[in-house]
């Protein structure tokens, strides 16, 4: 049976490019079909109706008609513009940030509800709570875990040995920690102390409410490096807006 | 099939190079231009010639001009404490053509990006503080787009301009005139409600 010609789908705006006169191509994340680029017509001329629901970060209800080659939004009606991402340069930033990490990992027309709901949250997260670096260190720990990177940090990977009070490594090529006597001569290696793996396991393996309060000094660098690191492996670029976001944060 | 005389190729090829045209009308531009008049064509070759190679951006506002300043910078009619900054030359065509805007302009030649690398340091924003400090501006208007990117590059000039001691103002968002108030997103019936004027 061929696919229906209209759907209608919840999306988070990712971004956005210029195309012809007055349009848009519009890439988003959705529940159902993960990651989606579609045109929208008209959205850059002043009156159009839809231009305001499709900025980038807006939580919006999609109506797509499917095209031959990229789909067209038909209709758009936001759920939820974030305002605070747009009226806080650190928030707006760290938004952005988040939005970028999605981008680049999310599969197109694959379902992924948990990452979405997972983003979901983490928007609403950098909106309205004051955590932000924790919020933004959960959501990437997570968001490993749903496109299936997530990373090891209980035991030694290559020993089995449990990891205790001494230095151990975060191995991006293994997927996870070895032991210092593992480690050794092994490339990808990123050092981690006892207090920051701590923290690394409590934002993987608990509730967000758990961990909310967690006090992240000293070991922020340590696991903001890991991550970045990581995501650096993984990708093999930089996650841009990583600079912009470094920059603002370090803003008085 | 018969190939295209290589002169039509090239054209076509060129052409199709520009944003909105692709090969179809890329094609019959240029067999518009075979059979137009010479001095039309002429003074297309001219005018594209030109564009290049007389004009550049003014070094105090950014806009582009083909004068040391440009006309805007240079006029004794302007009111030199007032700036407006937009992302785009073209901007500055759209606001003059209002007429109620005497101030002058600074463009950015963009607005920050990060998604894309866009930073501070590939906009004119470290420009725009040296001539705040050197001229007497008492009001900085930040006329960026309503976007993400427009509204990131607003804030972040607002906490670099203001502790100068300069007032910085940000356009008025609102409904479109023409548009229906069932189809206003709620960031900018959010803005219009707050923003409300007595009338």
């Amino acid at each position: 049976m061929s696919k229906p010609h209209d759907y209608q789908t919840k999306a988070i705006i990712l971004s956005k490019t210029r195309l012809a006169e007055a349009d848009r191509i519009i890439t988003f994340f959705t529940p159902e079909h993960g990651k989606i680029a579609a045109v929208a017509k008209g959205v850059r001329r002043p009156n159009s109706r839809m231009s305001g629901h499709l900025e980038v970060l807006d939580y919006s209800h999609l109506n797509l008609a499917r095209g031959h080659n990229l789909d067209i939004i038909t209709g758009a009606q936001t759920l939820d513009s974030f305002l605070p991402l747009r009226e806080d340069l650190t928030r707006g930033a760290y938004g952005l940030y988040a939005a970028e990490i999605v981008n680049q990992f999310a599969m197109e027309n694959l379902e992924n509800r948990e990452l979405f709901d997972l983003f979901l949250k983490t928007l609403e997260r950098l909106s309205y709570q004051d955590n932000l670096e924790i919020a933004t260190y959960y959501f990437e720990l997570h968001l490993l875990k749903e496109v299936g990177f997530k990373p090891e940090f209980k035991e030694c990977l290559s020993c089995h040995r449990r990891l205790g009070e001494e230095e151990s490594v975060f191995n991006f090529k293994s997927g996870g920690t070895l032991c210092a006597h593992c480690a050794q001569g092994k490339p990808w290696s990123f050092p981690l102390s006892f207090g920051a793996l701590k923290v690394l396991r409590m934002l993987q393996d608990d509730d967000y409410e758990q961990v909310k309060g967690l006090k992240l000094e000293p070991v922020t660098h340590e696991i903001e490096g890991a991550l970045r690191n990581y995501f650096y492996y993984l990708l093999e670029k930089d996650i841009k807006s990583a600079s912009w976001l470094d920059k603002v944060k370090k803003m008085p | 099939m018969e190939k295209q005389a290589s002169p039509v190729e090239r054209l076509i090829q060129e052409l199709s190079k520009l944003p909105g045209i692709g090969p179809k009308s890329a094609q019959r531009i240029a067999y518009h231009l075979l059979r137009a008049p010479a001095e039309q064509v002429n003074g297309l070759a001219l005018a594209i010639t030109n564009l290049r190679e007389k004009t550049h951006l003014c070094p105090e506002c950014f806009n582009i001009t083909d004068g040391d300043l440009c006309n805007i910078c240079s006029s004794e009619k302007r009111d030199k404490g007032l700036i407006c900054v937009v992302e785009q030359p073209q901007d500055i065509t759209v606001i003059s053509r209002l007429g109620s805007y005497n101030g002058l302009f600074h463009v950015l030649h963009g607005a920050i990006s990060p998604t894309e690398g866009i930073g501070t340091s590939n906009l004119k924003i470290d420009e725009l503080i040296k001539r705040l400090e050197r001229s007497p501006v008492r009001e900085v208007i930040i006329a960026t787009n309503p976007t993400m990117e427009g509204e990131q590059t607003a804030l972040y000039l607002k906490k670099i301009i203001s502790p100068l001691g300069i007032k910085v103002t940000r356009l008025a968002r609102g409904l479109p005139f023409g548009t229906e108030l069932e189809y206003a997103d709620n960031a900018t019936l959010t803005h219009a409600i707050e923003g409300r004027a007595e009338f």
